[in-house]
């Protein structure tokens, strides 16, 4: 399955996905294309179903039926090793971060690289790539620091270093913004921003937040009741006079 | 008419739970065989659980052996068996008050440490985390901790039980000024391989049930914060139910092979 737009190839192609938990159909043929190096906001109330299509595309969670192609693999039809090697080719950032809390920033940083020796080689000491992560997200002064010691920004950043340190080419975004000042959300999307533009990544970001999706997006998904109910870039998006959008984009 | 359907929903909800317990210990035997062997994070987790209960167990055992001495002595001398305490109290610490004591304060102690960091950890999303960064987290979490209980229950049994042997040879020894030597004497001519090779068995299962509820109430944890408490607190109620069904089996079956 494949598809292109400006002359440029899809990464991800979903075709009407659907899942339901019990007599709640979250997703109800959900489709979706994210070409290379784009970013693409995708906004909806809480309980659309934008975090269930974010996990569903990574694994996280099972659908029922519909297709996923990631990068041109069928991810019904992928077993586990090609899995785990797709997967240093996405990178997710959790909403509340998921930084180990019992291993200091270094370890955190390092232990996907542990994972991936094919792609990486041995790691013996991991500390050129980690300071190279955290060199991206100005925190190279916390290296030997345990979670609990970082601010909310600092732990949603280093999560980030964390994400960019398998090099992905497709970085998820679940709610990067959610529980920080207006301040720290700014700089994380100025940081994803210049990530981005760095790195050539192609980015899926789930937010509430429009000033973030106004300032990142390159085009954007309004998800409704399962399924992509407005779509286009943010200026059209934001002078739509459906009742819905207009809704949206107001509060 | 609704006490039956609160019985019906009961066992319902009974039976989806043991064959979960069933899959997730399928799920076991599965992945500890296969590759990669998550060998540093065993030997972590066998520190957590061997050396950080050492204390509390050492406590435990001394104070059993000090009290089981105190408490039968006065009855032993007024039947003319003084003689026979070290027997007595040998016997019946390494047939069943060791190990299962031991057993349930590691349902405490170790059983809800799991429940609960392994519960936090699914709630902060922190297992997702090591999913999609391509680490298999049963293997990484689950097999290492349930190996670690499985090896490191029994050497805690068996540190309790001289414990508590020492603490009743202290006791002997103040109040009716026997020596070490004789004490010790007296508890190994006594001892026999039957006494001590079937509950030493057992304690390697108790080590795996301890291991395997505690992780099996944390990885499943459901319902945010609130329902790590809830993990970590039936983890031990849980866990202790099987160790006595354990120890209820294990008697039974020595019993087959060592009676007379």
């Amino acid at each position: 399955m494949t598809s292109n737009i400006n002359n440029k190839n899809a990464v991800i192609v979903i075709r009407d996905l659907h899942k339901r938990f019990g007599n709640n159909h979250v997703l109800d043929g959900f489709n979706m294309d994210l070409y290379e190096g784009e970013t693409l906001v995708i906004m909806g109330k809480s309980g659309s179903g934008k975090s269930v299509m974010i996990k569903c595309l990574i694994g996280l969670e099972s659908h029922d039926s519909g297709t996923i192609n990631i990068m041109g693999m069928d991810m019904d039809k992928v077993n586990e090793i090609e899995l785990d090697e797709l997967r240093t080719e996405v990178g997710f950032l959790f909403q509340g971060s998921a930084l180990y809390d019992s291993m200091t920033v270094r370890e955190n940083l390092e232990f996907p690289l542990r994972r991936h020796t094919k792609k990486f080689g041995e790691i013996g000491d991991g500390t050129p790539l980690v300071m190279e992560a955290l060199h991206n997200v100005g925190l190279e002064h916390t290296i030997d620091l345990m979670p609990e010691e970082l601010s909310g920004g600092m732990k949603r950043r280093i999560a980030l270093a964390r994400t960019l340190i398998l090099k992905p080419k497709i970085i998820l975004y679940d709610e990067p913004t959610t529980g920080l000042d207006p301040i720290t959300s700014k700089e994380i999307v100025v940081l994803m921003k210049s990530i981005q533009e760095k790195y050539k990544t192609s980015s899926i970001v789930i937010t509430h937040d429009v000033d973030c999706a106004r300032f990142i997006s390159n085009r954007m998904i309004l998800l409704v009741d399962g399924i992509n109910y407005a779509e286009g870039t943010f200026s059209e998006l934001d002078a739509s006079e459906d009742p819905k959008v207009r809704a949206f984009f107001k509060s | 008419m609704s006490e039956n359907k609160s019985n019906i929903s009961w066992l319902n909800s009974f039976l989806i739970e043991t064959g979960e317990l069933a899959y997730f210990t399928g799920r076991f035997f599965k992945e500890v065989f296969r590759r990669p062997f998550e060998f540093k994070e065993f030997l972590k987790q066998c520190y957590n659980v061997g050396n950080k209960s050492l204390l509390l167990v050492g406590i435990t055992g001394f104070i059993i052996g000090l009290v089981f001495t105190l408490q039968s002595r006065p009855k032993m001398m007024e039947l003319g068996a003084e003689s026979w305490i070290p027997s007595m109290v040998s016997i019946s610490i390494i047939r069943e008050i060791g190990p299962i004591i031991t057993a349930l304060i590691c349902a405490g102690k170790i059983g809800s440490g799991i429940g609960a960091e392994l519960g936090s950890m699914r709630v902060t999303e922190q297992i997702d985390a090591m999913e999609v960064s391509g680490t298999n987290p049963f293997k990484y979490l689950v097999v290492t901790r349930i190996m670690a209980t499985t090896f490191m229950i029994p050497l805690l049994v068996i540190m309790g039980d001289v414990i508590a042997l020492f603490g009743s040879f202290l006791i002997e020894n103040i109040k009716g000024d026997v020596s070490f030597t004789l004490y010790f004497n007296e508890v190994f001519n006594s001892l026999e391989y039957s006494d001590f090779t079937p509950s030493t068995i057992k304690t390697f299962f108790f080590g795996f049930a301890i291991g395997l509820v505690g992780c099996y109430k944390g990885y499943y944890t459901k319902h945010g914060t609130a329902g790590v408490g809830v993990s970590a607190n039936s983890a031990v109620v849980e866990a202790s139910i099987v160790l006595f069904i354990i120890d209820f089996v294990a008697v039974l079956i020595a019993d087959i092979f060592y009676s007379v």
